[in-house]
C-alpha cells in the first residue's frame, strides 16, 4: 500500500484584532482552505515568543504561521513592528541551526481579508510540502546547542 | 478525589453549521477521554437558553473548575458563556471558547475537519487548566477634569463636561480664552462674524459655576494615571485685579512701552499693560512683566498712578495650583508655519507678503485697519492681490509634507472678502488643487470662483520678490503651461498649520506621543481618534492635526464625552487579563519599559505594571529576558501546552479520521 502523502503540521498564532478576525471572515464567507493549521489566538502578534515557535517545531510542527495586523494597524499601535523585527532575527537563528527559515511565515491579514487568509494558508501548505517534513532530532543533536533566541528588546 | 482540574467541555452543533462537517459526538467522545476533563456534552444550540442551562447545571453538578465551549468565534459568544458561568458560581475567566465553526467547520471538509476540531478544543482545555480566577481591576477616581487650551475646541469640551455636572479646570496660557478663532474676521462657509459667534461661548465658560478659568497659566507637571492624575498649574501674575479692572484703558494710554501686538499678528502695537482684544475673557488688563520697564525695583509705575479703581497691584505673585483630576483634555491648537522659513517667498522680509492670520486681522472690523483692506507697508489699498495656497504644505522636500486641510477654504474666503471690500480689485489664487471636502464647502469655493470672478490659477509659485512698491510673483499655470508674472500690491501666503509652540514639551510632561509632524498622536488612527495612548488623556482640535472650526468643536465635544465616561463611572474597571511581574525573577533590566505603547510599566528594582493602563498586548512579556513578565491567563507554560496538544503529541494521541 502506498504511504499517505505528507501533510505538514502547522501552528498558526493569530492576533485577535486582525488576522484572527480575518480567519473568522474566511469562515463566514465559506472560503475553503487546507486544514493543516491549528490556530491559537493571541491578543497581538507582539505576544508571540520565539520560544513558542521552537516549542512548535519540537512538538512536531513543520511550519509556524504568525498573523498580525498590517503595519500601522496594530490594535496596540506598534506590536506588529516588534514582531517583524523578532521574526527577522528568529529566521536568522533558524538558518544557523539548519532549519529552513521559510518554515516561519509572518503575514499581515486585516479583518476584511478572509480571502487572503485562505490564500496564505494554501500557499504555506504547498511550500511546506515542497520542503518536506522537519526533522528536528537531526538538528538539535547536541544538547548544549540550545539556541539563543532573539528578544524584541534586544 | 484530588484537587486536579475538572474541566467541562461543551460542543455545539450550531444546527447544521458545525455538525455537517464535524462529527460532534466524536469530538465529545475524544474530549471526554482528555486528561482533566470531568464532563463533556453536546447541544444543538449551546448559546440558546437550554444550551446555557446545560453548562450551568454541569458546573454545579460536576463542580467544574473550568469550561471550554467548542462553538463559534469567541467574538460572538464569549461574553454569553462567561456570564452564564458566573451565574452558576464559576469565575468567568475560567471559561474559554474553542472556535470550531469559523476556523474549522465552515472552511474544511471530510474527516480532517473533525480531527482539527478535536485539536482546537483540546488545546483550549490545556489553556483553561492553567487559567486562574480573576477579578476585574477596580479603582476610585477624581471627578474633576483638566482642559488645557482655551480655544474653541477646549471651550466646547469644558462647557460639555461642566454641563454634565462635573468640575472643570480650563487652563489657557495667554491672557484670554478664545484662541485663534477670536482673531478671525468672518468664517467660511457661511461668513458669520467669528467674534459674534465665539464671544457668547467665552462668556458662558467664564460664568459657568463649574468651570474654573485659569488664564495666563500653564501646566507645570502631571503625575499619576487614568482617573487619578495630580496636576500642578502655574498661574503667572497679571498685576491687575480682574474684579476691579473696568477696562477704561487709562493705564495703557500712559504706559511708555510699545511692543507688537500678538493678537494683531504684529500689525499693531500694544503697551506693556494691555488687553489683547476688547471682548477678552476674563475682561481685564494684564501687565506683561517681560516688557514692563521694571517692577522690581519699580521703574515707572505710571499705570498704577492713573488707575482710579486701584486695580493694579505690583505685589501680585505667581500662584501654584494643585488639583487631582480624573481625566485630561488637550486642546492646545496651532500656529502658522513661519514666513521666515519661505526662502522662495522672500524669507518673511517683504512687508507686503503676509500670512493668512495677518490678513484675517486686516479684514477684521476691530483690526489694525478697522476692517479696510490696506497693506502693511504704506497703508495703500491693494488693487492686485495674489493668494498662494499650500505655502509650506504638501512640500516634503523643503517644508511640511502634509496638507493643512483648511487653506483652500480660507483662501477662497479671503479672496471673496477682498473683492467685497475692494470692488475694483483683482484677486489671483495659485493652487495645486482644491480640496473642499465639507458641508457646503465645494459650493462656497465655486461661488468665489464664479460669482466673484476670482482668477484661480493652477500652478506653483516659484518666486516672490519686491520690485519698487510692487511684489512680483512668478508662477506657472500648469493647465495652460504658460508662465505667469503678476506685479501685485499684496501677497497672502496660506501658511501650513503647525502645532502650537510648546506642544512637544507638554506632551513630554504627560508622557504622550507626538506624531512625526509634532501634532499630538492619537491612540489609534481609525478607531480611537480622540484618545491619547495614555488612558484618560484626550485630544481635541487643531493640536491633533489641521482642522477647521466645526471639526474642532466636534472633537471638543467628543473628547468631553470620553472624559465624562470616566468621571461618571462610580469606579473604573478594567479587564484583569493583563501583564504582571514575577518579582522574584525580575532583574530590573527595564527591557520591558520601552516596549509598552501605553507607558504602563514603571522601572525600578523590579518592574511594576499598572494594571489599569495595561491593555494586555503582551509585547513586554515576549521581550522580558528573565521570564519575569507574565500574561495573566496566557502564560508561556499555558501556550506551550496548547502547542503540544494542538500538534497531537501527548497526553493523548489523535487518530486521523
Ligand atoms: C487664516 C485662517 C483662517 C481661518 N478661517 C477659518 C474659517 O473661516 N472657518 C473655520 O471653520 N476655520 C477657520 N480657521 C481654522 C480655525 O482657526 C481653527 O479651526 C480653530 O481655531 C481651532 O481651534 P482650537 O481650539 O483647536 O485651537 P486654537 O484656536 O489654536 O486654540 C488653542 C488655545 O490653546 C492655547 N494654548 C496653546 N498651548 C497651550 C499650553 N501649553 N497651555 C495652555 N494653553 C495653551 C492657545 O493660547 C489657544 O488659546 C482658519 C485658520 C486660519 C489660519
Ligand atoms: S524585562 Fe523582565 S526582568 Fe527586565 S525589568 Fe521588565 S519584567 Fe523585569
Ligand atoms: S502587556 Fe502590553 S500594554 Fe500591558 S504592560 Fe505589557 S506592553 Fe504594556
Ligand atoms: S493587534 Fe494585530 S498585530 Fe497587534
Amino acid at each position: 500500500m502506498a504511504e499517505a502523502p505528507f501533510e505538514p503540521k502547522i501552528v498558526a498564532f493569530l492576533c485577535r484584532w486582525c488576522a484572527g478576525a480575518g480567519a473568522d471572515l474566511a469562515g463566514t464567507s465559506r472560503i475553503a482552505y487546507p486544514s493543516n493549521a491549528v490556530p491559537i489566538r493571541v491578543n497581538c502578534s507582539g505576544r508571540v515568543e520565539p520560544e513558542w515557535v521552537m516549542e512548535a517545531f519540537r512538538s512536531g510542527a513543520d511550519g509556524v504561521l504568525i498573523g498580525g495586523c498590517h503595519p500601522g494597524d496594530c490594535h496596540y499601535v506598534s506590536g506588529n513592528y516588534k514582531t517583524r523585527r523578532r521574526v527577522y532575527l528568529l529566521r536568522k537563528v533558524l538558518a544557523e541551526m539548519g532549519i529552513e527559515p521559510e518554515r516561519v511565515r509572518l503575514e499581515w491579514v486585516s479583518a476584511t481579508e478572509g480571502a487572503k487568509y485562505a490564500r496564505v494558508m494554501k500557499e504555506f501548505v504547498a511550500e511546506l510540502k515542497k520542503l518536506g517534513p522537519l526533522s528536528l532530532e537531526r538538528k538539535e543533536k547536541e544538547p548544549t546547542a540550545a539556541p539563543v533566541l532573539p528578544r524584541v528588546g534586544s | 478525589m484530588g484537587r486536579g482540574p475538572r474541566i467541562g467541555v461543551f460542543v455545539c452543533h450550531c444546527g447544521k453549521n458545525i455538525a455537517t462537517t464535524v462529527d460532534v459526538p466524536r469530538v465529545v467522545e475524544a474530549l471526554a477521554r482528555h486528561p482533566g476533563v470531568a464532563y463533556a456534552a453536546r447541544h444543538e444550540y449551546m448559546c440558546s437558553d437550554p444550551g446555557q442551562d446545560v453548562v450551568k447545571k454541569a458546573i454545579k453538578d460536576h463542580r467544574l473548575t473550568g469550561v471550554v465551549v467548542a462553538a463559534c468565534s469567541p467574538s460572538m459568544h464569549e461574553t454569553t458563556f462567561r456570564n452564564a458561568a458566573e451565574e452558576a458560581g464559576l469565575n468567568p475567566y475560567l471559561v474559554e471558547i474553542a472556535n470550531i465553526r469559523e476556523w474549522c467547520s465552515w472552511v474544511h471538509d471530510g474527516p480532517v475537519t473533525t480531527d482539527k476540531a478535536i485539536r482546537i478544543t483540546r488545546a483550549m482545555v490545556e489553556k483553561v487548566k492553567g487559567n486562574h480566577p480573576l477579578e476585574p481591576v477596580e479603582v476610585g477616581h477624581a471627578v474633576k477634569c483638566l482642559v488645557v487650551g482655551g480655544g474653541i475646541s477646549g471651550i466646547q469640551a469644558a462647557l460639555d463636561i461642566a454641563d454634565a455636572g462635573y468640575e472643570v479646570l480650563l487652563v489657557e496660557r495667554s491672557p484670554s480664552i478664545g484662541g485663534r478663532m477670536a482673531q478671525l474676521s468672518e468664517t467660511f462657509p457661511t461668513l458669520d462674524c467669528s467674534q459674534c459667534i465665539l464671544t457668547p461661548k467665552m462668556v458662558e465658560a467664564s460664568r459657568h459655576p463649574r468651570i474654573r478659568l485659569l488664564t495666563y497659566s500653564e501646566v507645570e507637571s502631571v503625575t499619576g494615571y487614568l482617573g487619578n492624575y495630580h496636576v500642578t498649574i502655574r498661574k503667572k501674575p497679571t498685576y491687575v485685579d480682574p474684579d476691579k479692572c473696568n477696562l477704561c484703558g487709562d493705564c495703557a494710554r500712559v504706559c511708555p512701552v510699545r511692543v507688537p501686538s500678538e493678537f494683531d499678528q504684529g500689525l499693531s502695537e500694544r503697551a506693556a499693560i494691555y488687553v489683547p482684544f476688547p471682548q477678552a475673557v476674563p475682561s481685564s488688563y494684564t501687565l506683561d512683566e517681560v516688557n514692563c520697564l521694571g517692577l522690581n525695583p519699580l521703574r515707572c509705575s505710571e499705570c498704577s498712578k492713573v488707575c482710579t479703581v486701584g486695580a493694579i497691584n505690583y505685589d501680585m505673585r505667581e500662584e501654584r495650583i494643585e488639583e487631582d483630576v480624573g481625566a485630561i483634555v488637550l486642546a492646545t491648537g496651532y500656529d502658522l508655519y513661519g514666513k521666515e522659513m519661505m526662502g522662495e517667498y522672500g524669507h518673511g522680509t517683504v512687508p507686503d507678503v503676509i500670512d493668512g492670520l495677518e490678513f484675517e486681522r486686516i479684514l477684521s472690523a476691530g483690526g489694525p485697519t478697522k476692517g479696510e483692506v490696506r497693506r502693511p507697508s504704506d497703508g495703500k489699498v491693494p488693487k492686485e492681490v495674489v493668494f498662494i495656497q499650500c505655502s509650506g504644505s504638501r512640500d516634503p522636500e523643503l517644508h511640511k509634507s502634509y496638507c493643512s486641510k483648511i487653506c483652500c477654504m480660507y483662501t477662497a474666503k479671503h479672496a471673496l472678502l477682498y473683492r467685497h471690500n475692494v470692488h475694483d480689485g483683482t484677486a489671483y489664487v495659485f493652487y495645486i488643487d482644491i480640496r473642499a471636502g465639507g458641508k457646503e464647502y465645494e459650493e462656497f469655493v465655486v461661488r468665489a470662483m464664479e460669482d466673484e470672478r476670482i482668477l484661480y490659477l493652477r500652478g506653483k509659485v516659484a518666486k516672490v520678490f519686491r520690485d519698487g512698491d510692487k511684489v512680483v510673483v512668478w508662477g506657472v499655470d500648469t493647465l495652460t503651461g504658460k508662465r505667469i508674472e503678476v506685479a501685485a500690491d499684496l501677497v497672502v501666503l496660506a501658511q501650513a498649520m503647525v502645532p502650537s509652540a510648546g506642544t512637544e514639551e507638554l506632551a513630554r510632561k504627560l508622557h504622550i506621543a507626538c506624531g512625526g509632524e509634532g501634532f499630538l498622536k492619537e491612540a489609534h488612527p481609525k478607531l480611537r481618534p480622540l484618545e491619547a495612548l495614555t488612558a484618560g488623556i484626550f485630544l481635541a482640535g487643531a493640536a491633533h492635526g489641521p482642522k477647521d472650526i466645526p471639526e474642532a468643536v466636534a472633537q471638543g465635544s467628543g473628547a468631553a464625552a470620553k472624559a465624562i465616561a470616566i468621571l461618571a463611572s462610580p469606579t473604573l474597571t478594567h479587564s484583569p487579563e493583563v501583564a504582571e511581574v514575577d518579582e522574584d525573577l525580575c532583574s530590573g533590566c527595564a527591557v520591558c519599559v520601552p516596549q509598552c505603547p501605553y507607558g504602563a510599566i514603571t522601572p525600578g528594582d523590579v518592574a511594576h505594571v499598572n494594571e489599569l493602563l495595561c491593555e494586555g498586548c503582551g509585547t513586554c512579556v515576549a521581550a522580558c529576558p528573565s521570564g519575569a513578565m507574565r500574561m495573566k491567563n496566557q502564560t508561556d507554560a499555558q501556550v506551550k501546552r496548547m502547542i503540544q496538544v494542538a500538534l497531537g503529541g501527548e497526553p493523548v494521541e489523535v487518530s486521523r479520521g
